[in-house]
């Protein structure tokens, strides 16, 4: 019987192995994933339940670690999978490791699943993709394999599920046999000759215990890397003695060890593996000859970027239409049929508007997260970066800069997170100021409800609409500014680390739909848990701050219009007034006049004023700020948000407060404000420093507001 | 069959990698495949002459030429 009661289960392989598809071919839904701001989980976990006996089957925690192609980490990312596995004190430590190989890239996969054997933690290997294998012309002797490689080896197809089953009732088995087996594997060393470090490694296991020489040379190179002996300071104080005596040169070390393991794993691939001369990668290569080339390669890169965005505006209106149809008939039901008071307004009024507001956009959000994971699924993703590096280089960033800039449209939290990918500091950094200026799909709402209060809709040449041109045009200036400010960074930071551009280019293959499907279930799900959350509370301290006043001033506004000169002022007229006057001596109204005079220069009023200020904590905040604030006391009528603000008459003017002037200074507002906790948060968590979220709020407000300004004096 | 630097290998032409150069890339270059004894070609070079794309241990690799400086190959 096993002794473990929750064991682990670590996944483990190189990028594009294959690993995220088993991952959810494991859990299916049953996971959580690390990236929200203020969990310190760097790593997606999940659940499975695996069969011990034949009636009993235990629940087993599933971590699925970042892609890595050996466990000496380059980046961010690959960092988080060694210190998982080398450190027995990390909360996440296996008690099995599950290397997952992609069948076609044996030799390379090889690499690092002899280091994981040589580690002496209980290990599998799951030989994916075998099919494409069997496409190639290759066969593997599997079980020749498992016996060279002293584990065993499970062929799999994770995409079709085929042999996930087989998988789990050898990880049950495994589990099983830990306690007879004393934690330590039976499979051979592949490293069995250390030459001039085995003295340093026998010193090193003299001082602490390892499970193996491999292990006790990981702990030689990154003893100040692993938190266990941060606990353990006599530990270390050991350590650091043995490593002063030695003084090995690690780098040369490692170097002689990458070469040695490749030595033995040709041998190893001769043995178990017949490959066939004439591997067909043809299919990638005519794709290539497409997308990296010369002037095509760009053109079909602007070409996707235009459809994608093309289609998430058309594509996504119908759900829209239809979720605001549906929002709109919930408010009047509730307001119907509610008992009238406090309650039925808080609802109506507060609470329903403000949900609308965020899940109305939440079709546009699936659609992007959508396109961005094909383009990563694909193989496309990886020669954008490859066409990108060189004029990238030029701005002070990488190659890989081009993927978080990318998906910063779709939300700048989880592109944050995929800067780990970039190596160099100062690119990274880089990458991480500049990522927000990119419009992200929480700005979406507000261009929509902007663009169509203050840009008419008219056709250019017949087929270009000029409200989408306006749009298209919001999302090039942010482009342009974030190019702008990391050329200007580029000359700022000062950074010694050399530069480098080293990619795998995999194979395209086809998207793997479940794991997309997975993915945006995901990723909407926490935009509409956290965000909703916010905009819920903000929209009930809202509601409660523009329905109540101080000094009775509602009490003596009712007052006044009773008096005997509105006598003659229709009732509808005179409910308007009555309305807009306490909406402006309400709490809320008091807020934004207090900070009116700071906007008034870029045009704004108070009402935009309180907009701005909740939709400090988050953008798309604003819209359903707007929808509250002029909705309050008029859930009766049926008109819509926008046709609400075009009534909303400048005094001094008499005419429309939402002008042109006003309207497009506002929008660039919003292309350059930083106005999202999250990305804030996230930028501390990734920098570690409090320094640079600053830095970049006040840049990006501080842009916003000179643009605004000068914008708004342009067109007035 | 003199040594080179695969950066200056023509495009499509087969060579073996004789060494790789000791620098702060070396071990990464190695861990992705680029051991002695291994046969390369460039496959692709970037639409603005630089990165360029290798084919080694039977798969794609891209890199910067001045990273591709730093392994030495042979005709």
């Amino acid at each position: 019987m096993s002794q473990i009661p929750n064991p682990k289960v670590a996944l483990i392989g190189n990028p594009n192995s294959g690993k995220s598809t088993l991952f959810n071919a494991l859990t299916g839904l049953n996971q959580k994933t690390g990236n929200l701001p203020g969990v310190t989980v760097e790593q997606k976990t999940g659940f499975t339940k695996i069969p011990q006996d034949p009636s009993i089957e235990i629940q087993t925690q599933i971590i699925d670690l970042p892609g890595t192609y050996s466990l000496y980490p380059k980046s961010a990312d690959e960092e988080i999978a060694f210190k998982v596995l080398c450190d027995p004190a990390n909360p996440l430590h296996p008690d099995i490791v599950v290397i997952v190989v992609d069948a076609a890239n044996l030799k390379r996969s090889l690499l690092l699943a002899t280091q994981i054997i040589d580690l002496k933690i209980p290990a599998l290997l799951a030989l994916n993709m075998v099919d494409t294998l069997k496409a190639k012309g290759c066969i593997i002797n599997i079980e020749l394999l498992s016996q060279k490689i002293g584990i065993p080896v499970i062929p799999l197809n994770s995409r079709k599920k085929e042999g996930v089953e087989d998988l789990k009732k050898v990880i049950g088995d495994t589990i099983k046999n830990i306690e007879l087996k004393n934690q330590a594997s039976e499979a051979p060393a592949f490293r069995k000759e250390w030459g001039e470090a085995t003295p340093l490694i026998k010193d090193i296991r003299s001082v602490v215990f390892t499970h193996s020489d491999y292990s006790a040379f990981q702990v030689a190179c990154n003893v100040d890397k692993i938190s266990f002996f941060d606990q353990h300071p006599e530990k270390k104080k050991a350590i650091k003695f043995v490593l002063q005596k030695h003084q090995p040169n690690i780098r040369d070390l490692q170097g002689k060890e990458t070469i040695q393991r490749y030595q033995a794993i040709t041998v190893l691939i001769k043995e178990v593996s017949t490959y066939n001369n004439k591997i067909s990668v043809q299919l990638s290569q005519k794709l290539d000859a497409v997308f990296t080339h010369k002037f095509y390669g760009y053109l079909v890169f602007l070409a996707i970027l235009f459809l994608i965005f093309q289609s998430v505006f058309s594509l996504a209106q119908y759900p829209m239409d239809f979720i605001e149809g549906v929002f709109a008939k919930l408010s009047s039901f509730t307001n119907t049929h509610m008992p009238t008071g406090m309650l039925n307004n808080l609802i109506s009024q507060g609470i329903i508007p403000g949900i609308s507001g965020i899940v109305v956009f939440v079709p546009q959000i699936a659609l992007l997260f959508t396109f961005i994971a094909i383009l990563e699924d694909t193989g496309y993703m990886a020669r954008v970066s490859f066409i990108m590096d060189k004029p990238m280089r030029k701005f002070g960033l990488n190659g890989r800069s081009i993927i978080p800039i990318i998906s910063s449209t779709a939300c700048a939290v989880p592109s944050i997170m995929s800067t780990r990918t970039i190596s160099n500091w100062k690119e990274r950094m880089i990458t991480i100021m500049v990522a927000p200026l990119m419009s992200c799909s929480a700005r979406l709402p507000v261009y929509i409800l902007l663009i169509s209060l203050v840009i008419p809709s008219k056709m250019i040449f017949g087929i270009l609409s000029l409200q989408g041109l306006v749009m298209m045009s919001l999302y090039l200036i942010g482009f342009i500014a974030a190019m702008g400010v990391a050329w200007i960074m580029k000359h700022l930071l000062k950074s010694k680390e050399q530069s480098f551009f080293v990619m795998e280019m995999p194979d395209y293959k086809l998207p793997d739909w479940k794991t997309i499907a997975i993915t945006i279930f995901d990723k909407v799900k926490m935009f509409v848990l956290e965000a909703g959350k916010i905009i819920l509370a903000i929209s009930i301290i809202l509601w409660v701050l523009s329905s109540f006043a101080p000094n009775n001033a509602f009490e003596k506004i009712d007052e006044k219009y009773k008096a005997a000169e509105y006598a003659s002022t229709s009732p509808n007229e005179l409910m308007a007034k009555i309305q807009s006057e306490k909406l402006e001596n309400s709490y809320v109204g008091i807020l934004g006049q207090k900070i009116e005079p700071v906007i008034a220069p870029l045009g704004f009023n108070w009402k935009v004023g309180i907009a701005l200020i909740t939709s400090f904590a988050a953008r798309e905040v604003f819209v359903g700020t707007m929808s509250t604030i002029y909705s309050i006391g008029k859930s009766q009528d049926q008109l819509s948000l926008q046709e609400k603000m075009r009534e909303d008459v400048n005094p001094q003017t008499g005419k429309t407060y939402y002008t042109l002037a006003v309207g497009v200074s506002l929008l660039l507002f919003y292309v350059f404000a930083m106005q999202c906790m999250s990305t804030l948060a996230i930028v501390f968590r990734e920098t570690k420093h409090w320094k640079w979220p600053l830095i970049q709020f006040v840049y990006m407000t501080g842009l916003a507001y000179t643009i605004s300004f000068i914008a708004f004096h342009f067109l007035k | 069959m003199t040594p080179q630097n695969l950066s200056q290998l023509p495009l499509g032409v087969s060579a073996t990698i004789v060494s790789v150069d000791e620098n702060f890339l070396s071990l990464k270059l190695m861990e992705m495949g680029c051991i002695p004894g291994e046969i390369v070609k460039i496959s692709k070079v970037a639409p603005m002459g630089d990165p360029i794309t290798i084919s080694v241990a039977n798969y794609s690799l891209s890199m910067r030429k001045k990273e591709a400086e730093g392994i030495v190959v042979m005709c």
